[in-house]
């Protein structure tokens, strides 16, 4: 009873902060709601009792990307600009028509899926078990998703280091060097591209 | 934000306990939530608030960007080392059971490892890509 209370507030929350973010023109504000509709699906995800999933999204989600488009908006303005979003050259039809049609084939596809943590669900079904049953005895980890991450599916995370790893490698490569200016102040800059 | 005495001193405060609860997720991921990714992140959040509030010089002067183009590789290097090591005893690639003197140290260990390589690859390239937007928007 209180869970569903929860649920229907945060989500809410979620349609309230979507309905704000289209309307504000205001740029900095909207990053600022993007940061707490984060920090509202990360209350979700522990409602659902998926505490790793909410860790990632309160911290990721909510802090870095929030930082890291805050950034980009002091890179792109200049100083005289009042940081708004100019108004679409468009007609909003198209996109209207494309926004209802997925959204009511995904409501009619929710039909369909089993209830939320029905253990019959496909699902849980396939390695859920195995994963469940066998993970204390295999490795010795209490919590089951370091153990998945870690060991079972070892070569996924080995995959998703390198893409960050990566990523940090194409930021430094596109804007990392020193830009050229015409008097050199700074000495003992080491970042050579 | 060089002059706002309440930041200054908040921030000041908050640091060290941001960088305590990175350690705690980092190596308390296997008994609670978290693990390497989200200590790596926390642990990031620490000194890129230091570097908001006290200036990314200074920020820098903690690690040096050459540091982090290390320690970016380093830790993928740690994770794909432990494969290697794992090969070497006579297990496949990252096959822990092999590197303790039973399956379950082994995967303790490996899993432990792995962890910290994948904690400091996210901390570097996060602070990477932190200081070089950071460092483009400066005017020069």
């Amino acid at each position: 009873m209180i869970e569903s209370i929860v649920d229907i507030v945060l989500l809410a929350l979620l349609v309230i902060h979507a309905i704000a973010i289209i309307y504000l023109r205001n740029l900095f504000a909207v990053i600022m709601l993007f940061s707490s509709f984060s920090f509202i699906s990360a209350g979700l995800f522990v409602v659902m009792d998926a505490v790793d999933v909410a860790f990632t999204e309160a911290a990721v989600g909510a802090g870095i990307s929030t930082v890291l488009m805050l950034g980009t908006i002091a890179l792109t303005y200049s100083r005289g600009d009042n940081k708004q979003e100019k108004l679409p050259a468009h007609k909003p039809w198209l996109p209207l028509i494309v926004v209802i049609l997925t959204g009511g084939m995904l409501i009619y596809g929710t039909s369909d899926i089993p209830a939320f943590g029905d253990p019959l669900a496909p699902a849980q079904q396939h390695v859920a078990p195995y994963y469940l049953e066998q993970s204390l005895p295999d490795t010795g980890v209490p919590n089951v998703v370091t153990a998945v991450l870690a060991s079972y599916r070892g070569f996924d995370t080995l995959g998703e280091v390198t893409v960050i790893f990566t990523a940090g490698v194409a930021v430094l490569l596109l804007i990392g060097g020193r830009r050229r200016t015409k008097t050199e102040t700074r000495a003992g800059d080491d970042r050579e591209t | 934000m060089k002059h706002n005495l309440i930041l200054r001193v908040i921030s000041k405060f908050m640091i060290p306990l941001i960088f305590l609860f990175a350690l705690y997720v980092q190596f308390h991921g296997d008994f609670g939530p978290g693990g390497g990714f989200q200590a790596g992140v926390i642990f990031s959040a620490g000194i890129i608030l230091y570097a908001l509030v006290f200036g990314t010089e200074l920020a820098q002067k903690i690690i040096p960007p050459r540091v982090l183009h290390f320690l970016a590789s380093l830790g993928v290097l740690i994770y794909a080392g432990t494969g290697v090591a794992s090969l070497i005893l006579g297990g496949k690639y990252l096959e822990y059971g092999v590197l303790g003197s039973n399956q379950v140290a082994g995967q303790h260990l490996g899993i432990l490892v792995i962890e910290l390589g994948v904690g400091i690859t996210v901390m570097s390239v996060m602070l990477i890509i932190f200081f070089t937007f950071a460092e483009r928007g400066r005017p020069e």
